[in-house]
């Protein structure tokens, strides 16, 4: 195996994680840009997104349809969740609203410890066959389904918050709620919707990666806090910049893993935040990390 | 905010609800939640298993010719140290148990075993770290009832180096598991005059080894040898294979259980690793002590909770050999803790135990063999 | 609370814990106070960086795990006095905290909150992989109970009243600080930093001791934590236990010093009596596994209809409540 070969299979395996990461960090964007709540859920469900999709193909549904249910079955769950837990908190102090966030993450794994056990779920990924050659890396093929999902989200999302009458509303809801209410946008619903929303992408990153990395209760505290580090990389509510941040973020953990040393591989994404923070605060970077002046 | 307080003192002191007079009580501490529960529940299912199997007999004859139910005091540490130690002091205190099994994790048993000392009270461990029981002067009141790692190591090294396996690779996974596996393996390689040619470790909730495993390919070894449990073990292994390595791969006993294979699928045939007898029973010699025994234990294990694993074996282990130590020494902690240390030729599912005042394991290299994996099913390997 | 009071309240608590300590014949209760006691003073740290800085800390982990490790270390390695081992802990740890805060204080907002926590996160892995000095994943052994000559802090009763005593000084000293030139400076703070800046205040600096002074804390809890278990491992230092004790501080009420020790009560007994409540629940299969939905429900419930904390069911508030937004 030649050096470029590996170097080639480091960004590979990273820019698909880094897919990964970039839904769950779009997720935490957007429920923070419109209602400035970090949502520390946002693992949680990508955590029944891979679960359900796990059961649901494991039943015997088709691949299609069974991501369709979990999907949305997943994003009423969020919008749920707002709404019996987040709506009754506004005007509460930031603090009370991340722990409830926090109370909701600890009850959602407890309720996946109980229906579907400790044991993982192995699912086949949505298309067979043998792995693919891409200029000397591996790649598997459910690899290239994470990533064209992934361009696809992309895609969507841009056309609605550019293209569309509603995406309008909720962007104008993360720049000045009083503004758009004043404009007759009905905020509690972009909220809710919103929730929902970051429900769904975070569902799609769960229903994608699951045949790659199985799917158990507790896979979505980890995958949470590299979304939310992406999505920080990328200046907290910019959804290019989670995306940006993601595919960053996913490359720079294989190439420390490969090049530097395993053991670290996990605190590179937390050094990475630290530097930003820091960087921030110097002033050198050319975009702004949200949240700064805020809590 | 006065209120409170004591209402949550008085919930500590609720008494245990009243119990035959006559039943032995032992306690149990198993990690049922945490990241040790896939190893914790199975435990839990055996113990309660054998409990009920042992009273439908009537229960222990004790020392004084009478017979008396077991009772089963077993509480979860949801694979956290603080919390053992909480269980264990109730277990010893409130509870009053004669002995106490578990716990699952090899943290979880070093953090209470200062509390065990000092209420001496004996332990029987379902962990496997060597430190559990080691130096055995200072660990009076503790045994275990898992293989050591150097037990383990041992089997496997004599097997790569009897196939001429001599530059090999190893990954680990980066908890206790995976670092005391490496540190024994890289005594028993150095002494066996094996080469390392890489050592990478990868966390237990990573998604993707492919890097570590380039790693490991572009450094050319004969054999890799991946030190983990499921999931991650079972990621390894599909990632193996996707890079399309060659080696044959070595894994150790933490993937002896069927979710090992149903999570690798096809990636897992071939895989060769040292385990206790009990994934292969079937396959043992007629007059191997152990078959019956472990046919025994895999049946209705598998009737009752699924397929059989060796973790569950370890905690019948625990739970037999306190009873047989109660058969003798009654509810009297300190004649419990002498009968378990006088126990010879017992023959339990994890290997034949011979305990010593000098030994709280009590097994040898016998306890191992190694295991491949043919068709999604156990074989011995040849 | 009027300092007089302050300090009666202190010393009605000293003497409960005091008669608790000659009373409760049951390690496991004293177990589970001392327990209470530990996550109070991490949490009483982490309640003035909330009450006085305004800003949450996600990573007071990594200051339990240095000060616990770094007394360990030191004597079970080196061979140190047991309470120089525990003295250089608390200035590691307050050290560490003027390494993270130094360039972090400058503003205000999330960052410190993500900073720390990232920098929670790679203390974590240092232990687990610097495993030459920390003994990785398996974790440190031999470490030895803290002793004043031949008087060793090795019972639970003894442990129990040395973490009783030290966290009720330290309140006493806390309740100092609110109502000294340095707290007033602070309170300014926290009302409106541009306008405390105004007159005269250093804000960074006055945060940055704050959360230094906090870091020194939690770092003593950790050295007591790990000369009482005379064990210490990775695991109880991750990123649950950090947010645990926001959760702690967050219960009790960010508005108070006693919301720590209510908050740090709570949590640990509520366990606890979980476990006690349902004594057969472990025992029968898939049970013990609703606790968890339980404590998570408990606590959404509680934050949506007690967002103050436990303090707020008695009116008291301090600071003054700001105008919420």
């Amino acid at each position: 195996m030649t050096f470029a070969e590996q170097l080639a299979q480091y960004l590979a395996t990273g820019l698909v994680v880094g897919g990964a990461y970039a839904l769950i960090g779009l997720g935490f964007v957007i429920v923070y840009g419109v209602t400035r709540v970090i949502n520390f859920a946002q693992g949680e469900f990508v955590m029944l997104g891979a679960l359900g999709m796990a059961t649901l193909l494991g039943r015997g549904v088709g691949v299609v349809p069974a991501f369709v249910v979990t999907v949305a079955g997943v994003a009423l769950l969020a919008a749920l969740l707002e709404w019996v837990a987040i709506h009754p908190l506004r005007g509460a102090p930031p603090l009370a609203v991340l722990i409830v966030t926090i109370g909701a993450s600890i009850a959602i794994r407890g309720g996946a410890l109980v229906v579907w056990g400790t044991d993982p779920l192995a699912l086949p990924p949505f298309t067979a066959g043998p792995p693919l050659a891409l200029l000397g890396a591996v790649v598997v093929r459910q690899a290239l389904w994470v990533l064209a999902v992934a361009v696809l989200v992309f895609a969507g999302l841009w056309f609605f918050f550019t293209r569309t009458y509603a995406g309008t509303a909720v962007r104008a809801c993360a720049l000045n709620a009083r503004g758009a209410r004043l404009m007759g946008i009905r905020v509690e619903r972009t909220h809710r919707f919103a929730w929902a929303l970051s429900g769904a992408l975070g569902a799609t990153a769960g229903a994608v990666i699951a045949p790659i990395t199985y799917a158990t209760y507790d896979m979505g505290l980890m995958l949470g806090l590299k979304g939310f580090v992406a999505a920080v990389l990328g200046g907290l509510v910019s959804p290019p910049g989670a995306i940006a941040g993601g595919f960053l973020l996913g490359v720079l953990e294989s190439f420390s893993a490969g090049l530097l040393s395993s053991g670290y591989k996990d605190a590179v994404a937390f050094l990475i935040l630290i530097v930003i923070c820091i960087v921030q605060v110097a002033g050198w970077l050319p975009w702004r990390v949200a949240g700064e002046g805020e809590a | 905010m006065r209120m409170l307080t004591p209402l949550l003192l008085a919930l500590l002191l609720v008494p245990v609800p009243a119990l035959a007079q006559d039943a032995y009580r032992v306690g149990a501490i198993f990690s049922i939640t945490g990241p040790g529960s896939s190893l914790g529940i199975p435990e839990r299912d055996t113990a309660l298993m054998l409990e009920a199997e042992l009273n439908a007999k009537g229960g222990i004859r004790g020392p004084d010719g009478k017979v008396h139910p077991l009772k089963l005091v077993i509480y979860d540490d949801a694979s956290d140290e603080t919390k053992a130690v909480l269980a264990a002091k109730k277990l010893i205190d409130e509870d009053k148990v004669v002995a106490i099994v578990g716990t699952t994790l090899s943290g979880t048993s070093l953090a209470i075993l200062d509390t065990i000392q000092k209420a001496e009270i004996p332990l029987v461990s379902c962990a496997a770290a060597v430190k559990i029981v080691e130096p055995v002067a200072e660990r009076k009141w503790v045994f275990k009832t898992p293989q050591s790692d150097h037990l383990i190591v041992g089997i496997l090294v004599d097997y790569l180096k009897a196939r001429g396996l001599t530059r090999v690779g190893w990954l680990n996974v980066d908890y206790a598991f995976g670092q005391l596996g490496w540190i024994e393996f890289e005594k028993a390689a150095q002494k066996a005059g094996l080469t390392i040619a890489a050592n990478e470790k990868f966390g237990q909730k990573d998604v993707d080894m492919t890097a570590q495993l380039t790693r490991v390919k572009a450094a050319g070894p004969q054999a890799v040898i991946v030190w983990s449990i499921p999931p991650s073990a079972s990621i390894a292994t599909k990632n193996f294979a996707d890079l399309g390595l060659r080696a044959p791969l070595f894994q150790s006993h933490g993937v002896g259980n069927k979710m090992f294979i149903q999570l690798a699928g096809p990636a897992a045939n071939g895989v060769v690793f040292p385990a206790g007898k009990l994934l292969i029973a079937e396959h043992l010699a007629d007059n191997d002590p152990q078959k019956a025994v472990l046919l025994a234990y895999a049946k209705e294990f598998e009737v009752r909770y699924g397929s059989r694993n060796t973790f569950g074996g370890h905690a019948w282990d625990a739970v037999q050999i306190v009873v047989k130590a109660m058969e003798k020494g009654g509810a009297d902690r300190a004649r419990v803790r002498g009968a378990i240390e006088g126990i010879r030729n017992f023959v339990g599912i994890t290997g034949v135990f011979d305990f010593s005042p000098t030994d709280h394991n009590g097994l040898d290299s016998r306890a191992v063999t190694m295991t491949q994996i043919v068709d999604g099913q156990w074989r011995p390997a040849k | 609370m009027s300092a007089r009071e302050r300090w009666t309240l202190l010393l009605a608590v000293m003497l409960f814990v005091s008669g608790a300590a000659w009373g409760v014949r049951s390690t496991y209760v004293l177990s589970a106070l001392t327990f209470v006691a530990l996550n109070a003073i991490a949490a009483l740290g982490l309640s003035l960086v909330m009450g006085f800085a305004g800003q949450v800390s996600l990573g007071q982990a990594a200051f339990y795990a240095i000060g616990a490790y770094a007394s360990g270390i030191l004597t079970a390695t080196h061979g140190w006095n047991c309470w120089a081992a525990l003295a250089m802990a608390v200035v590691a740890g307050a050290a560490a905290a003027l390494l993270i805060g130094l360039p972090i204080f400058r503003l205000s907002g999330l960052l410190l909150a993500m900073a720390s926590l990232g920098f929670g996160i790679i203390v974590y892995y240092v232990l687990v992989n610097w495993s030459g000095v920390t003994g990785g994943p398996s974790g440190l052994t031999g470490i030895p109970p803290l002793a004043i000559g031949g008087f060793r802090f090795d019972t639970d009763a003894r442990v129990f009243l040395l973490a009783w005593t030290v966290l009720l000084f330290l309140l006493g000293l806390a309740g100092n600080l609110v109502d000294s030139r340095v707290g007033r400076a602070l309170r300014a703070i926290h009302g409106s930093e541009s306008a405390a800046q105004a007159a005269g205040i250093d804000a960074t600096r006055y945060k940055l001791g704050v959360f230094a002074l906090a870091g020194g804390m939690t770092a003593l809890a950790g050295g007591l934590y790990a000369h009482y278990l005379t064990f210490i491992n990775p695991s109880p230092f991750g990123f649950g236990y950090s947010v645990e004790l926001v959760v702690m501080v967050v219960l009790g009420g960010v508005a108070s010093l006693w919301g720590a020790v209510l908050g740090a009560a709570a949590v640990v007994l509520l366990v606890e009596a979980l476990r006690a409540a349902l004594p057969l629940v472990a025992s029968s299969r898939g049970a013990a596994e609703y606790e968890i939905v339980v404590f998570g429900l408990a606590l959404m419930a509680f934050m949506i209809f007690l967002p103050g904390g436990l303090v707020s069911l008695r009116g008291e508030r301090w600071p003054p409540a700001r105008a919420e937004r």
